[in-house]
C-alpha cells in the first residue's frame, strides 16, 4: 500500500517561491563524480552502492542513455536511490568515463515493500535539461510483482516495459530513452 | 509512515523541458506527458550524508587544491540559508558547487576554451548546512566564457549547486548568477526559467558578510520543494 495520495495542489507556505532548477551542464564530472573521472578531489558518492567483495547478492545494473535521434549521450549523470526498509543506498555515476558511455552501477537487489514490486528511482541529469527528471527501474524476473503494482498499473500498458530492466549473467541492464518512439516513462513525484 | 506529501515542482517558476533557445534541450528533453505517482517510501527519503567526513576546507575553494600559491581573481564568500516553502529551514544536508575559475575556465578536460587554467584553483567545494540550514562558501568570483549555442554566446558568471534537502523530491541542481550581469539578458539557460523565478537565481550583494580586507560577500538562499504539513518534515 502506498501512503500518500498526489494531486493535491501546491502549498505555497511562508518560505516563498522553490528556487527554479537549472542545468547541470557538461562539466559537472570534478565536482559531482570527481574520482570517477579521475580529478584529485574526494568524491561522496560513485557506482559502488554496495562492495559486490562483500555481497555475495551483488547485482552490475547497467544501461545507456539515448537522445531522441538515438545516439549515445555521453555526459548524462544517473543517481540512484534505494530505500526498501532494509537497505538505504545511493549511487552517482556519469557517462563519460565507459567506452560504451554506458552507466555501471555495483549494488543489490531491492527488496518488496508492502507487496509492491522492488525498483530504484533513478533520477537523470545532463546538459540539454533544464531540470532532472525522475524514473524508476523494475526487473523483469518479478513479473508477478510487476504485474501487480500499483504505479507501473498507472503507465499505459504499451509503455510499462521501458521502466523494466532485462536480466543479464550479472545483473540487469536498463536504456533510458529520452525521446522517441521508446521513450522512457518519467515521473512527476 | 506520516501522511506528508511534498509540493509538486511549481511551474510558475521552473523551466519548461523543451526551452528550444537552449538548443540542446530539443534532443534530449523529455516529450510524453510525466506520469504522476503517489509518492511512497522513495520519495519520502533520500541519501542523507550525514555520516560522511567532509575535508575542513572542503566549503573553501581558494585554499582547497592549492599547489604554489593562492588562486588568481577575486575573491568572494557566498552564504545563505536553505529552507522549504513552508519556511522550514533544512539542516544537515549536502551542498556541492563548481565553477570555472577566474579567467573563465572549467578544470574539466572537455573545456577547450583558450583561458588559461589556474593550477591553485579547481572549482569543486562542498558543505553541510548547520542546525539552522545556513552555508558558507569562499571562493573566487567565477569569469564568463563562450560556449556554442549560437554566434557569439557566452555564459553569464554563475557557480553550479547541487542540493539534496529532506528527500529525494527535493533533489534540485541549480545556477547562482551575480547582479547587475549584462550577459542575463541574452542567456538562454538563465531565460529558460520564467520570468517570475529569474530574479530568484540572482545573488545579492551583502556588505554584513563581506569581510574587511579580504573578499566581497554574496547572499543566495534557497527554497526546496515543501509539504502539506506545517510540522518538520521526517
Amino acid at each position: 500500500m502506498l501512503e500518500n495520495t498526489s494531486n493535491e495542489s501546491p502549498h505555497r507556505g511562508l518560505g516563498g517561491y522553490q528556487t527554479p532548477s537549472q542545468t547541470v551542464g557538461p562539466y559537472f564530472a570534478y565536482g559531482l563524480s570527481s574520482e570517477q573521472y579521475l580529478y584529485d578531489f574526494k568524491q561522496l558518492a560513485g557506482n559502488q552502492m554496495v562492495n559486490p567483495i562483500d555481497e555475495k547478492e551483488a547485482i552490475t545494473i547497467t544501461g545507456k542513455v539515448f537522445d531522441g535521434e538515438g545516439v549515445v549521450i555521453p555526459d548524462a549523470m544517473i543517481e540512484v536511490w534505494h530505500n526498501d526498509g532494509e537497505k538505504q543506498l545511493f549511487g552517482r555515476f556519469g557517462t563519460g568515463t565507459d567506452a560504451q558511455n554506458r552507466f555501471i552501477f555495483h549494488t543489490v537487489k531491492p527488496t518488496s515493500v508492502n507487496g509492491q514490486a522492488p525498483y530504484l528511482s533513478i533520477i537523470v541529469f545532463m546538459r540539454g535539461q533544464l531540470i532532472h527528471s525522475y524514473t524508476r527501474l523494475y526487473f523483469a524476473d518479478e513479473a508477478e510483482l510487476n504485474s501487480k503494482d500499483e504505479v507501473l498499473n498507472v503507465v499505459p500498458e504499451q509503455r510499462r516495459s521501458t521502466l523494466i530492466a532485462a536480466k543479464t549473467a550479472n545483473g540487469y541492464h536498463f536504456d533510458i530513452w529520452m525521446q522517441g518512439e521508446n521513450e522512457t516513462v518519467f515521473f512527476d513525484i | 509512515m506520516s501522511n506528508i506529501i511534498y509540493n509538486r515542482f511549481d511551474e510558475e517558476v521552473h523551466p519548461p523541458r523543451l526551452s528550444p533557445d537552449y538548443k540542446s534541450t530539443v534532443l534530449r528533453a523529455p516529450t510524453k506527458p510525466l506520469v504522476v505517482i503517489k509518492q511512497s517510501l522513495n520519495e519520502l527519503t533520500g541519501p542523507l550524508f550525514g555520516d560522511f567526513n567532509l575535508g575542513s576546507l572542503d566549503h573553501d575553494l581558494t585554499k582547497n587544491s592549492v599547489k604554489n600559491g593562492e588562486p588568481l581573481g577575486e575573491r568572494i564568500v557566498v552564504h545563505g540559508r536553505v529552507i522549504n516553502e513552508n519556511g522550514q529551514p533544512i539542516p544537515h544536508t549536502l551542498i556541492e558547487i563548481w565553477q570555472a575559475n577566474a579567467a573563465g575556465r572549467y578544470v574539466h578536460k572537455v573545456d577547450q576554451h583558450d583561458a588559461p587554467l589556474d593550477p591553485n584553483f579547481l572549482g569543486a567545494g562542498r558543505c553541510m548546512t548547520d542546525e539552522n540550514g545556513n552555508y558558507k562558501f569562499y571562493t573566487i568570483k567565477p569569469g564568463a566564457y563562450p560556449w556554442g549555442n549560437h554566434y557569439n554566446a557566452w555564459r553569464p558568471n554563475h557557480i553550479h549547486f547541487s542540493l539534496f534537502g529532506a528527500n529525494i523530491t527535493n533533489r534540485l541542481v541549480t545556477q547562482m548568477y551575480f547582479p547587475g550581469d549584462p550577459l542575463l539578458q541574452y542567456d538562454p539557460i538563465f531565460l529558460g526559467v520564467p520570468p517570475k523565478g529569474r530574479e530568484l537565481l540572482i545573488s545579492q550583494f551583502d556588505l554584513s558578510i563581506t569581510e574587511p580586507h579580504f573578499a566581497l560577500g554574496y547572499r543566495f538562499d534557497f527554497v526546496l520543494r515543501g509539504h502539506n504539513q506545517n510540522v518538520q518534515a521526517p
